[in-house]
């Protein structure tokens, strides 16, 4: 299902965890990632900047997150929309999955 | 002095390749590659040696792979692989050619995109999709996938498409107006008087004849066909084959009148070997006659199948032919197919078989 974009609201910085088999496809990509960003939309763009590609993994064209990926913040899961706070922990997860 | 002969393989858990003695009778096993990802098809750019993998992987989407010292290392990208918003977003990458500077890239739900820049970003050839039958489209069992791409040798205009299930496409524009070309394939499973409609049929795989770009081979689900006109129409050349289904079409690099194919027992009995006796079958006029290659292949409890990009021709002489199954066999022929030998017995499920000489 197609999330929508939070669009103007201020950058906070938050603590990024990523999956470590999405760290291998990205060389110089880290498990623990620091950055700004008003919502998990734009989390990703910034993840994008840093690693190009890297939105493309997590997200599709519908644009949702991908069906087998989970983001979950502060342990709650997330959606494209989700607003973030400052020093929030964001968590993407690879879901259970495959064969 | 003849160069080195690398078999190129897509499986359900990542890209292999094997690396051939001249001869093509010892072969050193590489990977698994793409991190494990499903690959559906792995090829060669024949005049630069860069190696491309498309496949998708279920968490992280689509991506063509690339390597540009003959798998060693991997980058991948999936920049512009994508349909605009509200539509279905693409699930896989399955098949890909690479020809006079262009690459191109089939996909599910059926598309085809183009990359100008070796596979680094994509456009979507639209063409297609606004084509005014796309909405009866129905998907086949692995989904409504573009897995067969022919191009015509001399003019990079002219390509053919295979749609499971909307049958055989052709464009002569680059891909921005395409045709129907299915005139004579027949759809079994059609009400009796529907089962010669201009698109739907099951295409399995298209091969084009060596030095004949207006010959084409097309193995479906419902029978084998030649066409002498570019797809305008088919001629069924089944007859003397043990059964009417199979996927893979292989076509020998130098003689137009010989061709390989692996039928299948049927589609609704199990499509594996007839009686659990594995052959490949080989015609040297144009499919008006068939001889069972049986010589090395296992000849009782052979349950497997061969899927539609999992057999291919190398382009020495005499010809190599190659074929992987779904249980996890590489079988090779150096001989035009007259004597087999297993190189692998334990692969993921084989999803497609290539070759590059070095």
């Amino acid at each position: 299902m197609a999330q929508g974009i939070l669009k103007n609201a201020m950058p906070v910085r938050v603590t990024v965890s990523l999956p470590a088999p999405l760290v291998r496809l990205f060389p110089g990509s880290c498990e623990k990632v620091e950055l700004e960003a008003d919502c998990i939309h734009s989390l990703l763009g910034e993840l994008d900047r840093r690693w190009p590609g890297m939105a493309d993994r997590l997200s599709d064209s519908s644009p949702a997150i991908r069906k087998h990926i989970n983001i979950f913040v502060e342990g709650r899961r997330a959606r494209l929309d989700t607003p973030l706070k400052p020093d929030m922990q964001v968590t993407i997860l690879t879901a259970m999955s495959g064969g | 002095m003849a160069g080195q002969v690398h078999i190129l393989v897509g499986t359900k858990k990542g890209a292999f390749i094997f690396d051939g003695s001249p001869e093509r009778t010892e072969w050193a096993l590489r990977g698994p590659y793409c991190e494990t990802w499903p690959m559906n098809h792995v090829i060669a750019d024949r005049h630069t040696g860069v190696i491309y993998a498309g496949g998708g992987n279920e968490w992280f989407g689509p991506a063509v792979w690339k390597s540009d010292d003959l798998g060693k290392s991997w980058t991948h990208s999936s920049e512009g692989l994508k349909y605009p918003e509200g539509e279905t977003p693409i699930k896989a990458v399955w098949s890909l050619s690479a020809q006079n500077g262009h690459l191109y890239a089939g996909v599910e739900p059926a598309g085809l995109f183009v990359s100008e820049d070796k596979g680094e970003s994509w456009t979507h050839l639209d063409g297609l999709r606004k084509h005014p039958s796309r909405a009866d489209w129905q998907p086949g069992g692995a989904g409504l996938i573009l897995h067969a791409i022919q191009r015509h040798p001399d003019d990079a205009r002219k390509i053919w498409i295979g749609i499971s299930t909307a049958g055989v496409f052709y464009t002569e524009d680059g891909g921005q107006s395409w045709t129907p070309r299915n005139k004579g394939t027949r759809m079994d499973y059609a009400p009796e008087g529907q089962r010669y409609p201009e698109f739907g049929q099951c295409v399995h795989s298209i091969t084009m004849a060596a030095g004949n770009p207006d010959r084409l081979y097309q193995q479906n689900h419902c029978g084998m066909y030649r066409s002498d006109d570019g797809g305008r129409n088919w001629e069924s050349i089944e007859a003397g084959l043990p059964s009417t289904f199979g996927f893979p079409s292989a076509a020998h690099p130098a003689d137009p009148d010989t061709l390989y194919l692996l039928p299948l027992n049927g589609d609704s009995i199990g499509r594996f070997m007839p009686d659990g006796s594995a052959a490949v079958y080989r015609t040297r006029d144009a499919g008006k006659s068939w001889e069972a290659l049986r010589n090395g292949l296992p000849q009782e409890n052979a349950y497997f199948g061969v899927l539609r990009q999992a057999m291919a021709t190398d382009r020495r002489s005499p010809a190599g032919v190659y074929f992987g199954t779904s249980s996890g066999s590489l079988y090779v022929s150096n001989d035009e197919g007259d004597s087999w030998h297993a190189v692998a017995h334990h692969l993921p499920t084989v999803l497609s078989v290539e070759i590059i000489e070095s």
